[in-house]
C-alpha cells in the first residue's frame, strides 16, 4: 500500500460517562431504592427524589443495521435516546417520566421484542459463537439459545421462578458461556481423530503435549512423519489439543454429545459461589431446535419452580433438598459418572451419615 | 407460544425486504429457516437481511451457505490466522473458511474472509442511540454489518468483514473514540456493571476502576506478551453481576464494613405488607450467618459483626435495608473456567480497601501491577493466574507481591500436618506486629 499507515490512538476504554442517560449522570452514586412494578420493568429512585424506569428487553444479541435503527428508533420516540446493554445481550432503556413506560413497551413487542427478564425471571440466555464464527465450536450457539427461547419464552416475561435463572450455552468444554444456574455444553465422548499429514507442519508439538490435562499426548513419528499420538486409555476426550492443533479433530457430528449442569451462581447471596455441576449428558447435538435439550432443560426447571422455596437459586434448591431427592424429582437417570473424580473430588462425596430417606 | 402477527410488518423483527438487492441467489437453508418461526427474535431472519441488502450482502449470503452446511454435518469450518492492524498485535480474531471444493476453491468464497473485530465497551455498556447508530454504519460500510452486543468477555463484537476492511473499520471507529480489545495471551477487555449509574447496591466507582486498571495496561492489552490471558471485572456489591468471581483473573468487588442501615418503619411496613411468616422464612432464615432476628415489634435486629454482606436480605427488602456508608473493595485473584486444572474461582487477596482518595485508587494500580508483574515473571506459558497460585501455594504468590497473609483469605484453617513450621515465632511476631500496628 502506498497511502501511509494510520498510526492507532490507544484511547482504551470510552469513558461511559459520555453516553449515559442524564437521570444515571445527575444521581450518580446517589440512589435510594428500587422495586419492580411489574416484570420487565425496574423502577430505581434517588435519594434527590428522582425516579427513571427502565425496560428491559431481550435481543437476538446479534443486531445489524436493521435492528440497531429499529429499537434506536423506537428509544428516541418513547423513550430519552439512550440504552445500556446487560451482561446477558439484554437492553435497558430507561425513562424519567412513568407515563411513558407503557407505551414503550407497547413500541418494543409490537415490533417482536419481549420485554421481560428482570427479577425471578428465566432471563436471556449467555452464550458462545458456535458454528457462526468459533474456529473449534462442537455445536452452534445462537441457534440452541433461539430454539431454547422460543420454548421459554413465557418465563422470559413473567416472574414466576423462586429466584432468577441465569443459563448459558457453550459450544465446546472451554465453557465461554460461563457458570449458569442451567449450563448446555458440548461435551465430547471420543479421543481426537488425528491427521498425521499435518501435525508437524501445523502444530507446535511439545506445546500441544503441555496443554492436555491428563498427560494422554506424546510426540510420535507416525508413517515416517512426526506427529502426535493420544493413549486413548487415558484420554477425557476435552478437547484442550483441538485448539492448538486443529488436526487433532475432536469434533464430531455423532459423538460430540450435550451435557447439562446445573446450580451455578455468581453471586455471593446467601451461600457463596458455587460451580454449576454435571446432571445429564449423551443428548444428541441435533440441529436446528434441539428438542432434546429443550426436554430436559423444561424438566428441570418446572421441578425447580415447583419445588423451591422463595429465593432459593436452582444450586440453594438442590443444597436443601440434596442430590437424591433432585434426581427422585427429575426422574433423571444418576450415573457413575455423576461421582467426580478430577483433583480434590473426595470433598464432594458426602464424608457423614446425612440421608434423606 | 406463538408468535402475534405484527401490527406493523415493516418495523418487526421478522420483516423482510420484499426485494433483494444482492447479485448472490441464496443457498438453500431449509435447517435454519427453521429458526425463523417462534415468538424469539430470530437471528437467522437477522443474517437474511444482511443477505438481502447489506452493503456486504454477498458475503452474507455466502456466511448463511456456510452455516447452513454446518447444521447439515455438525461441524465448524472456520480456521485463525494472522490478521492485525497496524501497530498492535492483537483484537483480531481472524477467520477463513475451511470448506473447499474438489478443486481446493472455497465452497463459500464470498465469506472465505470473515474476521471479527473486538472492540472495547464503554465503562457500564451505556450508549446513546447516535453512538450505537454511528457504530453502526460504520461496520456496515466496511463489514457485513453484523455486530454481537456482547461477548462473553464483554468485547462489542464486530463479526465479519476481509483483512483489507479491518483496518479501515478500526481507523473509522478509532478516530471517534474507540479501540480495540484483547485477543491472545494479553489483558483483555474489562467489564463494570452499571453501578452507580443507577444501582443504590454500588459500594464503589465501578467505572472509574474498570478505566483506570485497564486503561493502565494498553500495552499489554495491544501487544500481546503475557503468558496467557488476564481479565479485569468489577462489580459494586456482592451480588457480582460481573461474575467476576468466577469469570476473571481480578475481581474487584465494592463493600462497606460499617453497619449496614436499616429504616425500621420501612421494616414495619414491609412485614405489614408481606406477612411475618413471608420475612421469617425469606428473609430472617435465609441469612446464611444467622445475623438477623425479627423483634416482637417487627422491627430488625441485626448482628453486623456477623453480617458478611451477601446481599440477600437488601435484595428482598430494597427499602428497608441498604448498605453501610464506610465504603471500599474487596479484591479476589484467580478466577477462571476448565482448561487446565479444572475451575478456579477468585480467592480473597485484600478483603477491603477504601478507595476514596486518588492515592487509594493509584494503590490499587499499583497492586495490578505488582500482581501482572510476578505472574509473567513467573507464570508457565498458557497459565493463568489461578493455576500459578494453585501450583506454587498463595502464600509464595502474596510474598511474590508484597501482601500480608490475613485470615479472611481462608474458609478453613490448614488441616494437614505435612508442613515444616520452624519459623513458627518469626511469623506470629509479625501478625502481633501488625495487629499492634
Amino acid at each position: 500500500m502506498s497511502e501511509q499507515p494510520r498510526f492507532p490512538t490507544e484511547s482504551g476504554v470510552p469513558d461511559g460517562f459520555q453516553y449515559m442517560h442524564p437521570a444515571y449522570i445527575k444521581n450518580f452514586g446517589n440512589w435510594a431504592y428500587h422495586d419492580r412494578p411489574r416484570p420487565g420493568v425496574l423502577h430505581h429512585v434517588a435519594k434527590s427524589g428522582d425516579e427513571v424506569w427502565t425496560v428491559r428487553v431481550g435481543t437476538q444479541r446479534q443486531l445489524g443495521p436493521y435492528e440497531i435503527n429499529l429499537l434506536c428508533d423506537i428509544i428516541d420516540q418513547y423513550a430519552d435516546g439512550y440504552v445500556r446493554f446487560t451482561i446477558r445481550s439484554n437492553m435497558e432503556v430507561s425513562v424519567t417520566d412513568e407515563a411513558k413506560v407503557q407505551p414503550l413497551i407497547d413500541a418494543f413487542e409490537d415490533a417482536g421484542y419481549p420485554v421481560g427478564g428482570t427479577g425471578n425471571s428465566l432471563t436471556m440466555i449467555s452464550h458462545t459463537q458456535g458454528w457462526l464464527h468459533c474456529d473449534i465450536p462442537g455445536t452452534d450457539a445462537s441457534g440452541v439459545v433461539k430454539a431454547l427461547m422460543d420454548e421459554l419464552y413465557d418465563e422470559f416475561r413473567s416472574e414466576d421462578m423462586p429466584n432468577r435463572v441465569h443459563m448459558t450455552t457453550s459450544c465446546c468444554q472451554i465453557n465461554c458461556g460461563g457458570q449458569g444456574d442451567i449450563a448446555i455444553n458440548v461435551q465430547h465422548t471420543k479421543p481426537p481423530k488425528i491427521n498425521h499429514d499435518l501435525v508437524a507442519n501445523v502444530c507446535e508439538r511439545p506445546s500441544v503435549v503441555a496443554r492436555c490435562p491428563v498427560a494422554a499426548i506424546r510426540p510420535a513419528i507416525v508413517n515416517g512423519k512426526p506427529s502426535l499420538e493420544v493413549d486413548e486409555k487415558k484420554c477425557i476426550c476435552c478437547g484442550a489439543c483441538f485448539p492448538p492443533c486443529p488436526p487433532m479433530q475432536i469434533n464430531d457430528p455423532e459423538h460430540s454429545k450435550l451435557a447439562i449442569w446445573v446450580g451455578g451462581k455468581h453471586s455471593n447471596a446467601r451461600s457463596k459461589p458455587m460451580f454449576h455441576k454435571l446432571v445429564a449428558a449423551g443428548i444428541p447435538n441435533n440441529p436446528p431446535r434441539w428438542p432434546e435439550v429443550t426436554e430436559v432443560v423444561k424438566n428441570i426447571l418446572h421441578t425447580y419452580k415447583a419445588d423451591a422455596k422463595n429465593w432459593e437459586r436452582i444450586g440453594d434448591w438442590i443444597e436443601r433438598i440434596g442430590w437424591p431427592r433432585f434426581f427422585e424429582l427429575t426422574e433423571l437417570p444418576f450415573t457413575k459418572f455423576h461421582i467426580d473424580n478430577w483433583t480434590g473430588a473426595r470433598k464432594s462425596l458426602n464424608a457423614s451419615t446425612h440421608i434423606r430417606f | 407460544m406463538a408468535a402475534q402477527t405484527p401490527k406493523n410488518p415493516e418495523k418487526h423483527s421478522t420483516y423482510l425486504p420484499k426485494t433483494k438487492k444482492s447479485s448472490k441467489p441464496l443457498h438453500d437453508t431449509p435447517m435454519l429457516d427453521q429458526l425463523e418461526s417462534g415468538p424469539w427474535p430470530s437471528f437467522v431472519t437477522g443474517l437474511k437481511r444482511l443477505a438481502y441488502e447489506g452493503k456486504h450482502a454477498n458475503m452474507m449470503v455466502d456466511l448463511l451457505g456456510q452455516l447452513e452446511h454446518s447444521y447439515k454435518t455438525r461441524l465448524g469450518y472456520w480456521k485463525g490466522g494472522t490478521v492485525s492492524i497496524f501497530g498492535y498485535g492483537g483484537g483480531i480474531i481472524p477467520r477463513f473458511t475451511e470448506l473447499m471444493d474438489d478443486d481446493g476453491k472455497p465452497m463459500f468464497p464470498e465469506s472465505k474472509e470473515f474476521h471479527t473485530v473486538r472492540v472495547q465497551p464503554p465503562a457500564g455498556n451505556h450508549y446513546s442511540t447516535d453512538m450505537l447508530r454511528q457504530l453502526s454504519n460504520s461496520w456496515n460500510k466496511h463489514g457485513s454489518g453484523l455486530i454481537a452486543f456482547h461477548g462473553q468477555t464483554g468485547n462489542i463484537m464486530f463479526i465479519g468483514t476481509t483483512t483489507d476492511n479491518t483496518q479501515h473499520f478500526f481507523d473509522e471507529i478509532n478516530s471517534y473514540g474507540w479501540d480495540l480489545g484483547g485477543a491472545g495471551p494479553c489483558v483483555r477487555t474489562g467489564m463494570s456493571c452499571v453501578g452507580a449509574a443507577r444501582c443504590e447496591q454500588s459500594c464503589a466507582n465501578e467505572q472509574k476502576i474498570h478505566r483506570l486498571l485497564v486503561n493502565n495496561f494498553l500495552d499489554d492489552m495491544h501487544r500481546p506478551a503475557l503468558p496467557y490471558k488476564f481479565k479485569f471485572k468489577v462489580s459494586g456489591c456482592p451480588n457480582d453481576c460481573m461474575n467476576s468471581i468466577q469469570r476473571s483473573d481480578l475481581a474487584v468487588i465494592g463493600t462497606w464494613r460499617d453497619d449496614m442501615k436499616v429504616d425500621q418503619a420501612e421494616v414495619q411496613k414491609f412485614v405489614a405488607d408481606k406477612g411475618r411468616k413471608y420475612v421469617v422464612d425469606s428473609v430472617i432464615n435465609m441469612c446464611p450467618t444467622r445475623a438477623l432476628s425479627l423483634n416482637d415489634d417487627d422491627t430488625l435486629e441485626v448482628d453486623n459483626r456477623n453480617c458478611v454482606r451477601c446481599m440477600h436480605c437488601i435484595n428482598v427488602m430494597t427499602r428497608a435495608l441498604s448498605t453501610g456508608d464506610d465504603k471500599g473493595v474487596t479484591l479476589l485473584l484467580g478466577g477462571k473456567r476448565t482448561l487446565k486444572i479444572g475451575d478456579t474461582m477468585g480467592t480473597v487477596i485484600v478483603p477491603f480497601m477504601k478507595l476514596d482518595t486518588e492515592e487509594d485508587y493509584e494503590k490499587l494500580v499499583e497492586l495490578a501491577e505488582e500482581i501482572i508483574d510476578f505472574w509473567a515473571e513467573n507464570a508457565l506459558e498458557h497459565e493463568r493466574v489461578g493455576e500459578t497460585i494453585d501450583r506454587i501455594g498463595l502464600v509464595n504468590f502474596l510474598e511474590g507481591i508484597d501482601l500480608e497473609v490475613d485470615p479472611n483469605m481462608i474458609s478453613d484453617a490448614r488441616q494437614s500436618s505435612y508442613v515444616r513450621m520452624d519459623t513458627w515465632d518469626e511469623e506470629a511476631n509479625k501478625w502481633k506486629d501488625r495487629q499492634t500496628g
